[in-house]
C-alpha cells in the first residue's frame, strides 16, 4: 500500500533536509553567507533548485533561503490511523528532498577519483542531451543502488544501451554501486557510451534531475519563476523526456524520498525488490511505482510504464549493437585485427548502380578473413558498397557513405574512425571470440542501409577487400569520386537553387523553433546541410525537413525571400514575420538550443565573436557560452546573437549583409583549429590573407578592453567597418 | 419495542427508547400521528393557489379532472413543484445574501488568497467591500447572465441559452417563477418546469455558489481535517453547546469565543471541564469543514440530542430547525436560543445576532450556556456512547493539491483513474433525512453499494453526516467498503472513499469539481458527458428539490427519493424523467428504493463511459532514429570520431 511509501518518503525527506541544513550551517559557520557556490560550467546555477524554488543560488546565503523555502513543503507524516491525504504531501516532500540533495551535492567536495563523473557541464548537456531532443535516445534511466551481482549490472547496462537509453547511476546498496560493478566488468563508462556514473550517494542522482530541468530550460525555452513556471518545467519533462528511475536493491527512506521527487517530473519508479506499488496514474503517464521486476525485464517494463514502446532493429551478428556502443574504444591490447590508421590503406567507398547490376544482399570478403591472420594483425581494407534504388540519386551517395562511420561504430567491440580514405577500424578480441568476422561488417552495412534508408535504397551489395592488390586497384576510382563530389558541392549556391529546406528535427523539444537550411548556410547544429535536407525529404516527405520555395527575392543583401518569410510566419504562428539568411542584426534566424557555435556582436570593436559550445570559459562579451545560449536559444529572435554551425563561417554568405568574415575579431582556438587551412583560404579569398592571424582567441585575451587594444595593435579590418548597430 | 424502522443509527435507537421513557414526542411520533398522509397532497393534486378552492383532482379519473379555473392535474402538479423550487432557491440564496452582507461588514478576512482570486474573476479591486457589492448586485440583477454562471462549461451554457433559462438575477428568477404560478398566469406545465429550472440554476450557480465562496473568504478555505460524529461527541463533563441551522457566521464566532480564557474560567467555575461546541445539520458541516468541530448528528438528531439532557444550550438560525425544539428541550434544562431576525420561535429565547458585533452575541450565548450548565441534572444525563472518527474538509480547491502536490496540482490523477476504470464514476450523494424512511438507511445502502462498485462518492449535508456516523468517512473505509479499483486510488492518494465537501450550499463545490474535470480535458465537453451522477436518497426539504432540479438542469443524472409530489401528473413525470435529458443533458430518476437507484446510477455511469470510449492505455512507439535523422541534430559523428585511442 502506498501509505508505506508516503511514510518512508516523508521520513526520508526530513532526514535529507536535516542533513542539508546541518551541512549548510557548518559551511556558513566556516565560510560565511557570501561564499559563492556553484556547479562547474553551467548557466543554470543549481538547476533543480532553480527550477523548483525559482531561485538562482550563487552564494551560501542563497542556498539558505532556498532550503528555508523547501522546508515549508515538508508535510506531517501520515498517521497510523485516520490519516489525512498523503499523495500530494509526499510529492512535495520529494521536491524538497531534491532541493536538499542538490544543496548537499553543491556543498560536498568534488569527487576526483575513479570513474565518477559528477555534475554535468552545460557543454555536455548540449552535445549529449541533444540525442534526447532529436530522437536518437528515447529517454534516460536513473539507476539508484546496485545490482545483486556484477554480471546482472552489466547485463542491465547493456540492455539499456541496446535500446539507446542514457543511463545515469547514483547511490549505493549497502556500499555497493552499480558503477563499481560495471567498472569491475571492464565496461567503459562515459557520455559516449551512454553510461554516466554520478556518485555513490543517493543525493548524486539529483544530477539526473538537474539534467532534466536543464533540458526544459535549454531546449524547451522555459524559464524559472513561480509555481506556475515550475509546473510547466515538470510537465515538459512528463510530456517529452521519457525518463524513469530504476531502483536497484533495498529501497530506504531517502531513496523513497528521492523517487517521490522524480515522480513530480512524471518519471516512474521500477524496482527489483518487493516494495509497495502505486499503480493509479496521473502524475506519471502510467503507473507511478512498479515493484518486483526481474532484472532482465527491467528495461522493457520500464519503457512500457513510461509510455513508450521501443522498436529495435535485429541484425544477425554475434555481438550487441546500438548507438550506445558507438562510443566504445578498442584499446591496443584488445585488438584482434586492425585496418588503416597510419599502418595500412583503408577506405570506404559507396556508389550507386543500375538496379539490374546488383545482387541484393551479397556480402563478399575478398582476401583473408579474421581467422586467417594472427592476433593483432594489420590488414588493408576497402569497404566497397554498391547500392541501387528507384529513387537513388548520385548526390545521395556521399550522404549514405558518411553514415558508414556510425553504422560500423555500433557493433560492440568494433571501433571505426575517420571517413573516406582516412578510416581506422579495429575489431576487438572479445568480438572475435564471440564469433564476429570481417564479413559481419558487411552484414551491418547491409541491414542498416536497408533499414535506415528504405525509401532510396532497394538493393545493397557489399564487398570487403582485405588483400592489398585489390585495395590498391579500387582506390583510384574512389579517390576520383571523392574529388568529384567535393567539386559539385562547392558549386552549389543559394542562387543556383529554387528551394531551401526547413528543419524541425528538434521540434519535439524546442517547439518554438524552425531552421531554414540553404546551400550556403547549413543548420545551426552543424549536422545538416542542404543536401541532407533534400535527401531527408526524398526519403520521408512528411518528416522534419520540408522544401520551402524561395519565390521572389525580397532583399538579396539580407537574404530574404517571400516564400521563406511566408513559411516562417506560418511555422511560428505569426510570432516572426521574416528571417534573414545573411544577417545577424536584421531579423536573424532563431535558434533552438542545439547550436554548434554562437556568434554575437562585440560593442566597441565593430566586430563579432564566435564561441563554440565546448568552450566553458569567459568570453570578451562578458558571458560564458551557457549564458549566451540562454539569450540566443529557445526560439527567440535576438538581434546581434545567432546560433550557427561552425562550417557556416567558411561560407561566402557568412553574415554577408553585416560585413562578412572581416567582422570576426575573436573566436576560440578550437574553432580556429577545426577550420584551419580552410579559414586561411577564405581570408585569402576575401582579399585579406593576414586576417587569420588578426583574429584573437582565448590565448590572447578573454576580456573586451585588452581585445580592443589587441585589435588596434594588429589593425584588424573590423575597426574600420564601424559599429554594426 | 424496537425502532429499527425509525433509524438504523444505534445512537438514535437508544435515544428513541429514552424518549419513550421520558414520554417525549419526536418527529417520528408526530409523523405517525399524521398517518394516513393526504393522498391528494402526496400526488401533488391539491391546488390552493387561489381562493376559489382548494381544488383537488381525482387521480382515478372518476370525479373532477380540472380545478375551478380549469387547471388540470399536470398544471397543478407543475405549479406546486415550481413553488417548492422557488422556496428552496429563496432559502439558499437568502443564505448567500446574508453572508455577502457579512463580507461587506467584515473586519477580518481569513482567506486573502481566495479573495484575490475572486476579485480577479469578478473584475473588482482586491477589496472585500468591493467584492461584496458586486456579488450583492447579482441578487437584484435584471439582465444577467450571473457572473458565476460563466464558470459552467461553454456547451452547458449554450444549452441554457437555447432553452432560454439562463438566469438573469437571483431574485428576479425566484420572483418571476412565483409570479408565473399565480392564479391565471403560466398554464403550460412544461414551460413552468423550465422556469423552475431557471430559478434553480440561479440557486446552484448563483446564491449557493456565492455563499460557499464568501464563506471560504470569511472563514478560510477548508483543509482535510479529522473529527468525530454522532451523539457520543457530547461531553458529560463539559458545557455542551449545539449549533444548528445553516449559516456559519455566528457559529464560527461561537467556536472562536469558546476558546476565550475568561469564558473557559467561567465554565470551570461552574464545574465544567471545558466548553464543547458540536453541530447539527449543515451548521455542523460548516464548522466541521473549517474548524474540525464534532458533529452531533444530522437533521433527525436535533430532538434526540436535546433528549440526552447533556445539551446546555442549542443555538439555531435558519432552515431545517423544527418548531418542536422548545417543547423537547423542556424535558431538561436545555435552553433554545434563536438568533436570526427571520426565524423566531415561541418558547425559545431570541438573542438577536448583531452583524456589527458578532463577538458580543457569541459571548452572551456561551455565557448563557455556562449558566444553563449549572442547572444541568447529571443524574438525568443519558449520552449514547456511539461516536465515529471521520476525515472531512475536501473542496474543489484542495483536492487538486491532495492529488498532485503543490507543483503538479490538478485533477489528472482522478481523470486517469476514471479513464482507466479504477473509478467507475463519481456520484454526489446529498440531502436530508426524512421520517418517511428509517433514518440514514437509504444513504448507507446507496453509498455502500456505490463504493463496492468502484464509484467515488462525494457528499454534503445530512447525507454526509449519515456516512460519517457509520465510519465511511474514515480513510480506512476504502479498504473495508470500496471495490478494488477505488481502493487502489484511495490508497494511492490517502483519501477516504467518501469525500465530505461540506454543507448543502456547498453542493456548488460539486458543480465546481465537475467543471474542473471538464476543463482538465479528456472527459467530454459538458457535465452531461461525464460519468457522474447525483442522488438525494432521503430528501425532505424544499431546498433538496431545488438542488435536484439545478443538478438536472446542469446536465447531471439525479436519483431522487422519495419522489417529490409529482406522481399525479404523467406529463410532469415524463418531462423530468425523460424529455428534459434532450434539453439539458440531465434527468431525474425517481426510484422508490435504493436498489433501483443504484442500478439506474450504475447503468448511467456505464453508458457515459461507453459514450466517452474510455480507452485503455496506448503506448507511443519509439522508433530509433534512422537515415539522416540518425546523424542527429548535433554532432554525434564528430564526437565519436574524436575518441582516438592510443596508436
Amino acid at each position: 500500500m502506498s501509505k508505506i511509501i508516503a511514510e518512508a518518503a516523508i521520513r526520508g525527506a526530513y532526514a535529507c533536509m536535516n542533513r542539508a541544513e546541518a551541512m549548510l550551517s557548518e559551511a556558513i559557520h566556516r565560510h560565511g553567507r557570501a561564499k559563492s557556490i556553484a556547479f562547474p560550467d553551467t548557466a543554470y546555477a543549481l538547476p533543480v533548485i532553480l527550477a523548483l524554488v525559482g531561485k538562482r543560488v550563487e552564494k551560501l546565503g542563497d542556498l539558505e533561503e532556498a532550503l528555508q523555502v523547501a522546508r515549508t513543503w515538508l508535510p506531517a507524516p501520515p498517521t497510523e490511523k485516520l490519516w489525512l491525504p498523503y499523495l500530494g504531501g509526499t510529492l512535495d516532500a520529494g521536491a524538497a528532498t531534491l532541493v536538499a540533495h542538490e544543496a548537499v551535492e553543491a556543498m560536498k567536495p568534488r569527487l576526483a577519483f575513479d570513474f565518477w563523473l559528477g555534475p554535468t557541464p552545460d557543454s555536455i548537456l548540449r552535445e549529449q542531451g541533444i540525442k534526447l531532443v532529436d530522437g536518437r535516445m528515447p529517454g534516460f534511466a536513473a539507476c539508484v543502488g546496485a545490482a545483486p551481482s556484477d554480471e546482472v549490472a552489466e547485463q542491465l547496462a547493456r540492455d539499456l544501451q541496446e535500446r539507446n537509453i542514457l543511463v545515469f547511476m547514483g547511490g549505493n546498496t549497502g556500499g555497493e554501486t552499480m558503477a563499481a560493478q560495471l567498472n569491475r566488468r571492464g565496461v567503459e563508462m562515459n557520455w559516449e557510451t551512454f553510461l554516466v556514473p554520478y556518485g555513490p550517494d543517493t543525493s548524486s542522482i539529483v544530477h539526473a534531475l538537474g539534467f532534466a530541468c536543464r533540458a526544459a530550460f535549454t531546449f524547451g525555452g522555459l524559464r524559472p519563476g513561480g509555481i506556475k513556471e515550475t509546473r510547466e518545467i515538470l510537465l515538459y519533462n512528463k510530456r517529452r523526456v521519457m525518463a524513469f528511475v530504476l531502483a536497484l536493491g533495498e529501497v530506504d527512506d531517502e531513496k523513497y524520498a528521492t523517487a517521490a521527487g522524480a515522480i513530480n517530473f512524471g518519471f516512474p519508479v521500477i524496482a527489483d525488490t518487493d516494495i509497495p506499488e502505486i499503480l493509479p496514474s496521473g502524475i506519471c503517464t502510467y503507473e507511478h511505482v512498479v515493484a518486483n521486476v526481474a532484472h532482465r525485464d527491467m528495461p522493457s517494463r520500464a519503457v512500457e510504464v513510461r509510455g513508450v514502446k521501443i522498436r529495435t532493429v535485429e541484425i544477425p551478428i554475434p555481438v550487441r549493437h546500438g548507438p550506445a556502443f558507438e562510443g566504445e574504444r578498442v584499446r591496443k591490447e584488445d585488438v584482434a585485427v586492425e585496418f588503416g590508421g597510419k599502418y595500412t590503406r583503408c577506405f570506404e567507398y559507396l556508389t550507386s548502380r543500375p538496379m539490374d547490376r546488383l545482387q541484393d544482399g551479397l556480402i563478399r570478403v575478398v582476401g583473408p578473413e579474421i581467422a586467417d591472420v594472427p592476433e593483432g594483425a594489420r590488414l588493408p581494407l576497402a569497404i566497397f558498397v554498391e547500392v541501387a534504388g528507384r529513387k537513388m540519386q548520385p548526390e545521395f551517395e556521399s550522404i549514405l557513405e558518411r553514415h558508414i562511420h556510425s553504422f560500423l561504430s555500433e557493433p560492440m567491440g568494433v571501433m571505426h574512425l575517420g571517413q573516406r580514405d582516412s578510416v581506422w577500424l579495429r575489431i576487438s578480441k572479445k568480438a572475435r571470440d564471440a564469433g564476429f568476422r570481417i564479413e559481419h561488417l558487411g552484414t551491418v552495412l547491409l541491414h542498416k542501409l536497408r533499414n535506415d534508408f528504405p525509401a532510396i535504397v532497394d538493393k545493397v551489395q557489399v564487398t570487403l577487400f582485405t588483400g592489398s592488390d585489390d585495395v590498391e586497384k579500387l582506390y583510384p576510382e574512389a579517390a576520383a569520386a571523392y574529388q568529384h563530389r567535393d567539386e559539385r558541392m562547392g558549386a552549389l549556391t543559394d542562387e543556383s537553387v529554387d528551394i531551401f529546406y526547413s528543419c524541425a528535427l528538434c521540434q519535439s523539444y524546442a517547439p518554438n523553433h524552425v531552421c531554414i537550411i540553404t546551400p550556403e548556410r547549413l543548420g545551426l547544429c552543424g549536422a545538416y546541410n542542404w543536401l541532407d535536407g533534400k535527401a531527408a525529404y526524398e526519403m520521408n516527405p512528411h518528416g522534419g525537413n520540408l522544401p520551402v520555395k524561395k519565390v521572389e527575392v525580397v532583399d538579396p543583401v539580407l537574404g530574404q525571400w517571400k516564400g521563406i518569410n511566408d513559411f516562417i510566419q506560418n511555422a511560428s504562428n505569426g510570432a516572426f514575420l521574416k528571417f534573414s539568411a545573411y544577417s545577424m542584426i536584421n531579423d536573424p534566424m532563431t535558434s533552438c538550443g542545439c547550436f554548434e557555435c554562437i556568434a554575437c556582436i562585440l560593442p566597441g570593436t565593430g566586430g563579432i565573436m564566435i564561441v563554440d559550445r565546448e568552450f566553458s570559459g569567459q568570453t570578451p562579451v562578458g558571458m560564458t557560452f551557457s549564458s549566451l545560449a540562454e539569450m540566443t536559444g529557445g526560439g527567440q529572435q535576438t538581434p546581434g546573437f545567432i546560433g550557427i554551425g561552425t562550417l557556416y563561417i567558411l561560407s561566402k554568405k557568412f553574415i554577408s549583409a553585416d560585413g562578412g568574415l572581416a567582422r570576426l575579431v575573436w573566436t576560440t582556438t578550437r574553432v580556429k583549429q577545426k577550420l584551419g587551412d580552410k579559414l586561411r583560404q577564405r581570408c585569402e579569398e576575401i582579399g585579406q590573407p593576414e586576417l587569420y592571424g588578426k583574429i584573437a582567441d582565448e590565448t590572447i585575451c578573454t576580456e573586451l578592453e585588452p581585445l580592443i587594444e589587441h585589435l588596434a595593435a594588429v589593425e584588424h579590418p573590423a575597426l574600420a567597418l564601424g559599429e554594426m548597430i | 419495542m424496537s425502532f429499527d424502522n425509525r433509524s438504523v443509527d444505534p445512537a438514535a435507537q437508544e435515544m428513541l427508547v429514552h424518549a419513550r421513557d421520558l414520554g417525549a414526542k419526536t418527529v417520528w411520533d408526530r409523523h405517525d400521528e399524521m398517518q394516513p398522509l393526504c393522498g391528494f397532497g402526496d400526488l401533488g393534486l391539491c391546488c390552493d393557489v387561489c381562493y376559489m378552492g382548494p381544488c383537488r383532482i381525482d387521480p382515478f379519473g372518476e370525479r373532477s379532472q380540472v380545478g375551478a379555473c380549469g387547471a388540470d392535474a399536470h398544471l397543478i402538479v407543475a405549479r406546486n413543484l415550481a413553488r417548492t423550487v422557488a422556496c428552496g432557491a429563496a432559502a439558499h440564496s437568502d443564505h448567500g445574501r446574508e453572508v455577502v452582507e457579512a463580507l461587506r461588514n467584515a473586519t477580518v478576512i481569513a482567506n486573502p488568497e481566495k479573495l484575490k482570486m475572486l476579485a480577479e474573476e469578478w473584475g473588482v479591486a482586491v477589496d472585500h467591500r468591493a467584492l461584496a457589492a458586486r456579488m450583492a448586485s447579482q441578487f437584484g440583477s435584471q439582465e444577467g447572465p450571473l457572473i458565476p454562471l460563466l464558470r459552467a462549461p461553454e456547451e452547458q451554457r449554450r444549452r441554457w441559452e437555447k432553452m432560454g433559462i439562463t438566469p438573469r438575477g437571483i431574485d428576479r428568477e425566484i420572483v418571476e417563477l412565483l409570479h408565473r404560478t399565480h392564479h391565471g398566469v403560466e398554464s403550460d406545465p412544461v414551460a413552468l418546469l423550465r422556469g423552475a429550472m431557471r430559478a434553480a440554476l440561479a440557486d446552484g450557480w448563483g446564491g449557493s455558489m456565492i455563499a460557499t465562496d464568501v464563506q471560504d473568504v470569511l472563514f478560510g478555505g477548508p483543509q482535510a481535517i479529522r473529527s468525530q460524529a454522532n451523539l457520543g461527541v457530547l461531553e458529560e463533563r463539559q458545557v455542551n453547546i449545539l449549533v444548528h441551522g445553516h449559516e456559519p457566521i455566528l457559529s464560527e464566532m461561537i467556536v472562536a469565543v469558546s476558546r476565550d480564557e475568561d469564558l473557559l474560567a467561567l465554565a470551570r467555575q461552574a464545574g465544567a471541564e471545558g466548553i464543547n461546541i458540536a453541530g447539527i445539520c449543515c451548521t455542523a458541516n460548516e464548522i466541521l469543514m473549517r474548524q474540525g468541530m464534532p458533529v452531533a448528528g444530522n437533521y433527525l438528531h436535533q430532538e434526540l440530542a436535546l433528549l440526552t439532557g447533556a445539551v446546555d444550550l442549542m443555538v439555531v438560525d435558519v432552515q431545517c430547525v423544527m418548531p418542536s425544539l422548545p417543547q423537547v428541550a423542556a424535558c431538561h434544562h436545555t435552553k433554545i436560543v434563536t438568533t436570526s431576525s427571520k426565524a423566531h420561535m415561541p418558547g425559545a429565547e431570541q438573542m438577536a445576532f448583531d452583524a456589527h458585533n458578532p463577538k458580543q452575541t457569541a459571548r452572551a450565548i456561551v455565557k448563557s450556556a455556562i449558566e444553563a450548565f449549572s442547572r444541568r441534572d447529571p443524574s438525568r444525563v443519558n449520552i449514547p456512547r456511539h461516536k465515529m472518527d471521520l476525515v472531512a474538509g475536501f473542496t474543489n480547491e484542495n483536492l487538486p493539491l491532495y492529488l498532485g502536490g503543490r507543483f503538479r496540482a490538478g485533477y489528472r490523477p482522478l481523470i486517469d483513474a476514471v479513464a482507466a476504470g479504477r473509478i467507475r464514476g463519481i456520484v454526489g450523494v446529498v440531502g436530508c433525512n426524512t421520517p418517511r424512511v428509517a433514518q440514514d438507511s437509504n444513504h448507507l445502502a446507496l453509498v455502500r453499494c456505490l463504493l463496492a462498485q468502484d464509484v467515488l462518492v462525494v457528499q454534503t449535508g445530512c447525507s454526509a453526516i449519515a456516512s460519517a456516523k457509520f465510519g465511511l468517512l474514515r480513510p480506512e473505509a476504502a479498504l473495508e467498503y470500496a471495490g478494488p479499483g477505488l481502493q487502489e486510488v484511495c490508497a494511492a492518494v490517502g483519501i477516504p472513499p467518501v469525500l465530505h465537501v461540506g454543507s448543502c450550499v456547498d453542493n456548488s463545490r460539486i458543480l465546481s469539481v465537475c467543471v474542473a474535470l471538464v476543463a482538465e480535458g479528456g472527459m467530454g465537453g459538458d457535465l452531461s458527458e461525464l460519468p457522474i451522477a447525483a442522488a438525494a436518497p432521503e430528501a425532505m426539504s424544499e431546498k433538496a428539490i431545488t438542488i435536484g432540479l439545478y443538478a438536472v438542469a446542469s446536465g447531471i443524472f439525479t436519483a431522487f427519493t422519495p419522489a417529490p409530489r409529482i406522481a399525479g401528473s404523467s406529463v410532469v413525470r415524463k418531462y423530468l424523467e425523460e424529455d428534459v435529458e434532450k434539453e439539458t443533458g440531465g434527468k431525474f430518476l425517481f426510484a422508490s428504493n435504493m436498489d433501483d437507484a443504484a442500478k439506474g446510477i450504475l447503468a448511467h455511469l456505464d453508458a457515459k463511459r461507453k459514450a466517452l470510449k474510455l480507452a485503455p492505455r496506448a503506448l507511443t512507439t519509439y522508433v530509433p532514429a534512422t537515415g539522416l535523422k540518425s546523424l542527429g541534430c548535433g554532432q554525434a559523428q564528430k564526437h565519436s570520431q574524436e575518441r582516438v585511442p592510443e596508436a
